[in-house]
C-alpha cells in the first residue's frame, strides 16, 4: 500500500540523528575556516549519543525498508550544517571492496578505511579515459599515473585505485587495485582547498613505479574482455555500487537544501512572512511563493531519492531511478540554498546565518559521483534504449 | 511504514483504465477536441465501467469499496494518459459524488448517491471558478445568504465541466464572514431549480471536450439540509485538496503520454545525418521530462496518501499542485518542441496536449480524486 508514514520507532531514530547533528553545528564554522585540520575520530559530545546500531536495536523487521531509513538519516544529518560527532570508519572504497572484492580480500581489508580513486587530471566524467597504468611484473603490479579529488584521501588507510592494464582494450582493460598508504612510489601530493565541505579532505595522489602484490587486484580476475560495451567484472562491480551510493549523494544534496530552507522559513516567520496554505497563489507574496516552491522542490527531490532506495531495498533494478534521484538531489542542492538566499535578501549572505555555508557545502552534490549532465546521459540512454556509444 | 507498492486491486483498476484510455479515449481525442464535444456513446461506455459508483457506500447502492485518494489518483493518471479532455467529461460526476461520499451527511448520501449507482448515466458537476481574474476561492463573489431556515444563492460560476449536462451541481459560495476558506461552503443545487441558468461557456484554449459551462445563480433557494455536510456544513478544505490532487493526477498522465509519444519520434526523425534523439539538447530535454514526470507522480501520491492515512492533506496537496503546475506545462511545451513544425500542425497531438495541459494546470476543479 502506498504510504509515507514513519513509524514512531523511526521517527525517534530520525529525531535522535537530528539532535546529534545539531550538536555538531557548533564545530561547523571552525572546520570551515581551518581546512588544514583533520577532524578527530570523535568529539567529546559523541558520548551523549548512543551509536546508531544501538538505536536501531529492536526495530521491527516489517517497518520501512532499512535502506530507505538510511537515506532519510542522511538527509537529516545533512540538513544540519555541522560536522559529524563521530567519523565513519569507512569510505567509498569500502563499498567498492564489498561489491567487487573476493571473500578473502573483504576479510583482509574490510576493517580499513578505504578511499576510492578514479578521477585523474585528464579524466573525470569520462572514466574510461583514465591514463594510470598497471603492468604485471612477476608477482607484482607496477602502477604509474596521477590521481586527483580523492575524498578521504588524506585520512584513509589506503585506496581502491583504478588503472588500465591494457589501454587498447578500453573499458575492458580497467581494473581496480588496493594500494595501502606507505607503499613506496605512492605519494600524497596535496590536499585541495575547496568552496565547501572543507572538513572532508580531498587529496591528490601520484604513483611512480609503485609496486603492489599481485593479489591486490580487486576481484582477482586478470582477464581482459574485448568488444563494444565490455567492462571487466571489477569495473562493472564498482559502477553497480554507484546505484546504491547515488541516492545517498542525492540525499546529501536534499539535506543541504532543507537546512537552508529551514533557516529562511524560520527567520522570515519572525518578520511575519509565512506560507498560508489556504491562500491561492494569487494572494501570496512573492517571498511566500518562493518558500512554497522551494518546499515543493525539496519534497519532490526527497521522494525521488526515497523511491530509488525503496526499489533497491526490494531488490528491483534502480539504475534509472538512482540517476533520477541524483539529478534531482543535484538540482535542489543548487537551487535550494540559492532560493533561500533570495528569500532572505542581502543578510542571507552573512555569516550570521548558515545559509551561505549550506550553499557552499551543498554544491558538490551535483558534481561528484556523476555530474547532473552525466545523470541525464544515463537517464536518456535508458529511456531511449541507447548504448553509451549511441549517445555520448 | 513507507512504501511505494500498489495493492493488487489498485494495479487492476489502473490497468483496466489504462487500456480503456488508450483504446477509447486517445483514439477519439482529436475529433472531440475539434467538435468541442464528448460523444455520448463514449460517455455511456465510460459509465458502464462502473467506476463512479465504485466507492459509493453499499447502503446507497454502490460498490462500497473504501475511498482511497491514491486509487483515484491512479485512475485519473491512467485516464489522463488517454485524453484529459474526454476523461474530465466522462468522470465529471465524480466531482459531485466523491465530495458527497467524503463530506456529505448520512441523509445526503442516502438521498443523492443512489441515482449514481444505476446503469443509466447521470451527469453532475462542481462549480468553483468565477469570472474575476486571479480568482481566489477565499475571496469568491458567489454568496449564500440565510433565508429563514434555508439559503439563497447568488452569483455567476464559470468553466463548470459538463455543466450543461449536469442534473446536480455542487456550488461553492461564501456562506459567512468567517475569514478565508472557513467561510466557504458547498451547496447541493438542482440544475433545474428556479433561478439557475446554465449555458455553454465561451470557448477555452484546451480541454474543449470537457463541455465548460457558465452557471448563473439568481436568488436560488436551497433548503437548509442541502449545505454539504452536517448542520452548518462541512469545511471545504478537504474537498479542495481532493480537487488539487485530481487535476494534478490527470496532468501526470498527460505528461507521460507526451513523453511516450516524443521518444519514438525523436529516435526516428533524422536531422544533420542522425536521429535528433542522439543530440544532447533533445536527449537531455527528454531526460528532464522523464525526471519531472516521475517527481510529479510521487508528489501526487504523497498528497493522496496523506489523505488516505487520515491526515490533513491541505499542505501536501498545495505542494503537489504547485509542483505539477510548474513542471507539467514545461513537459507539454518541450514535447511540442521536439516535433518542430510538425508539432504545430493539428494532425499530431502535441499542440492539443499543450493546450490541454495549460487548462489542467490553471483550472482548479477539473477532477476530484
Ligand atoms: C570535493 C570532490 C570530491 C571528489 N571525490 C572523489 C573521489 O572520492 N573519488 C574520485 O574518483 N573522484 C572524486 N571526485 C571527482 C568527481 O567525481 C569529478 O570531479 C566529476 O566526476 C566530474 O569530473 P571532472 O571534474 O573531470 O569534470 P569533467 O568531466 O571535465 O566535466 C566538465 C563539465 O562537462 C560536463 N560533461 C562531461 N562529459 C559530458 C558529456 N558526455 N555530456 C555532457 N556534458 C558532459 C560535466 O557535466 C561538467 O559540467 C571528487 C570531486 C570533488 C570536487
Amino acid at each position: 500500500m502506498v504510504d509515507f508514514s514513519l513509524s514512531d520507532f523511526d521517527r525517534a531514530v530520525l529525531d535522535g540523528v537530528a539532535a546529534e547533528a545539531r550538536v555538531g553545528e557548533k564545530y561547523a564554522r571552525y572546520y570551515d575556516e581551518h581546512e588544514d585540520e583533520v577532524l578527530p575520530k570523535s568529539f567529546p559530545e559523541a558520548a551523549q549519543f548512543p551509536p546508531i546500531q544501538q538505536r536501531l536495536r529492536g526495530r521491527p523487521r516489517d517497518d520501512t525498508p532499512m535502506l530507505l531509513l538510511q537515506v532519510l538519516m542522511r538527509i537529516e544529518r545533512e540538513a544540519h550544517c555541522g560536522v559529524p560527532l563521530r567519523q565513519a570508519p569507512t569510505a567509498l572504497g569500502n563499498a567498492a571492496l564489498g561489491a567487487a572484492g573476493t571473500d578473502a580480500q573483504k576479510a583482509r581489508w574490510g576493517n580499513l578505511m578505504l578511499a576510492m580513486s578514479i578521477t585523474e587530471p585528464g579524466a573525470g566524467s569520462d572514466t574510461k579515459a583514465i591514463q594510470t597504468t598497471a603492468r604485471l611484473d612477476g608477482e607484482e603490479w607496477v602502477l604509474n599515473g596521477d590521481k586527483i579529488f580523492v575524498t578521504n584521501g588524506v585520512r584513509c588507510d589506503g585506496a581502491i585505485v583504478w588503472a588500465t592494464v591494457d589501454k587498447s582494450a578500453g573499458r575492458g582493460g580497467i581494473k581496480s587495485f588496493l594500494v595501502l598508504k606507505g607503499t613506496p612510489g605512492f605519494e600524497l601530493v596535496r590536499k585541495e582547498k575547496k568552496l565547501g565541505i572543507r572538513s572532508s579532505d580531498t587529496a591528490a595522489y601520484a604513483f611512480r613505479d609503485c609496486r603492489i602484490p599481485r593479489d591486490h587486484l580487486i576481484g582477482g580476475d586478470e582477464g581482459v574482455p574485448r568488444g563494444e560495451g565490455e567492462g571487466s567484472a571489477s569495473y562493472k562491480g564498482v559502477l553497480k555500487t554507484f546505484n546504491m551510493t547515488r541516492p545517498f549523494v542525492a540525499a546529501g544534496g536534499v539535506g543541504k537544501a532543507i537546512g537552508a530552507f529551514r533557516v529562511a522559513r524560520d527567520e522570515l516567520a519572525k518578520e511575519g512572512i509565512a506560507v498560508d496554505f489556504d491562500d491561492s497563489r494569487h494572494a501570496r507574496s512573492a517571498t511566500a511563493q518562493t518558500l512554497l516552491e522551494l518546499e515543493a522542490d525539496i519534497e519532490a527531490a526527497t521522494l525521488t531519492v526515497m523511491h530509488a532506495a525503496w526499489l533497491a531495498s526490494d531488490g528491483m533494478p534502480n539504475n534509472l531511478e538512482a540517476s533520477v534521484a541524483k539529478a534531482k538531489g543535484g538540482e535542489v542542492c543548487r537551487t535550494g540554498p540559492q532560493r533561500a538566499m533570495d528569500a532572505l535578501g542581502a543578510m542571507g549572505l552573512s555569516h550570521d546565518y548558515q545559509v551561505e555555508q549550506y550553499l557552499r557545502d551543498g554544491r558538490i552534490a551535483d558534481i561528484y559521483e556523476g555530474t547532473g549532465q552525466i545523470q541525464r546521459l544515463v537517464i536518456a540512454r535508458e529511456i531511449l534504449g541507447y548504448s553509451s556509444a549511441e549517445l555520448t | 511504514m513507507i512504501s511505494f507498492a500498489l495493492t493488487e486491486e489498485q494495479t487492476q483498476v489502473r490497468d483496466t483504465l489504462l487500456s480503456f484510455a488508450t483504446s477509447e479515449l486517445a483514439t477519439r481525442a482529436r475529433s472531440a477536441d475539434e467538435a468541442r464535444l464528448s460523444p455520448s456513446e463514449l460517455l455511456d461506455t465510460a459509465w458502464s465501467l462502473g467506476f463512479t459508483a465504485l466507492s459509493i457506500p453499499e447502503d446507497c447502492g454502490g460498490g462500497g469499496a473504501p475511498r482511497s485518494l491514491v486509487t483515484s489518483a491512479l485512475m485519473l493518471e491512467a485516464l489522463g494518459y488517454g485524453c484529459a479532455g474526454l476523461a474530465s467529461a466522462a468522470f465529471a460526476s465524480m466531482l459531485f459524488v466523491n465530495p458527497l461520499i467524503d463530506l456529505g451527511s448520512e441523509e445526503q448520501r442516502l438521498r443523492y448517491l443512489p441515482e449514481f449507482c444505476g446503469e443509466k448515466r447521470r451527469a453532475a458537476s462542481l462549480a468553483l471558478h468565477e469570472g474575476a481574474p486571479a480568482f481566489d476561492p477565499a475571496r469568491m463573489a458567489t454568496r449564500a445568504m440565510r433565508d429563514g431556515k434555508g439559503w439563497v444563492l447568488t452569483g455567476t460560476k464559470r468553466l463548470v465541466p459538463m455543466g450543461e449536462h449536469a442534473s446536480r451541481l455542487l456550488v461553492l459560495a461564501r456562506a459567512s464572514d468567517a475569514p478565508g476558506l472557513a467561510g466557504i461552503r458547498a451547496f447541493i443545487v438542482d440544475s433545474d431549480a428556479t433561478g439557475v441558468t446554465i449555458a455553454r461557456d465561451s470557448g477555452t484554449l484546451g480541454l474543449t471536450a470537457a463541455g465548460f459551462a457558465r452557471v448563473e445563480l439568481a436568488q436560488v433557494r436551497v433548503p437548509a439540509d442541502d449545505v454539504l455536510g452536517d448542520g452548518e456544513g462541512a469545511d471545504i478544505r478537504p474537498l479542495l485538496a481532493s480537487l488539487r490532487i485530481g487535476g494534478a493526477a490527470l496532468a501526470v498522465g498527460l505528461a507521460r503520454a507526451v513523453i511516450d509519444f516524443a521518444i519514438p519520434y525523436a529516435k526516428e526523425r533524422v536531422a544533420f545525418g542522425e536521429p535528433i534523439a542522439r543530440k544532447q539538447s533533445i536527449a537531455f530535454m527528454l531526460a528532464d521530462m522523464h525526471i519531472e514526470c516521475e517527481a510529479m507522480r510521487w508528489m501526487v501520491w504523497k498528497a493522496a496518501a496523506e489523505a488516505d492515512a487520515g491526515r490533513d492533506a491541505a499542505k501536501a496537496s498545495v505542494l503537489a499542485q504547485d509542483y505539477v503546475n510548474r513542471h507539467a506545462v514545461r513537459i507539454a511545451d518541450d514535447g511540442l518542441q521536439i516535433f518542430g513544425g510538425h508539432g504545430y500542425i493539428r494532425d499530431l497531438p502535441p499542440e492539443m496536449w499543450l493546450r490541454n495541459m495549460r487548462v489542467l494546470t490553471s483550472h482548479d476543479a477539473i477532477a476530484a480524486a
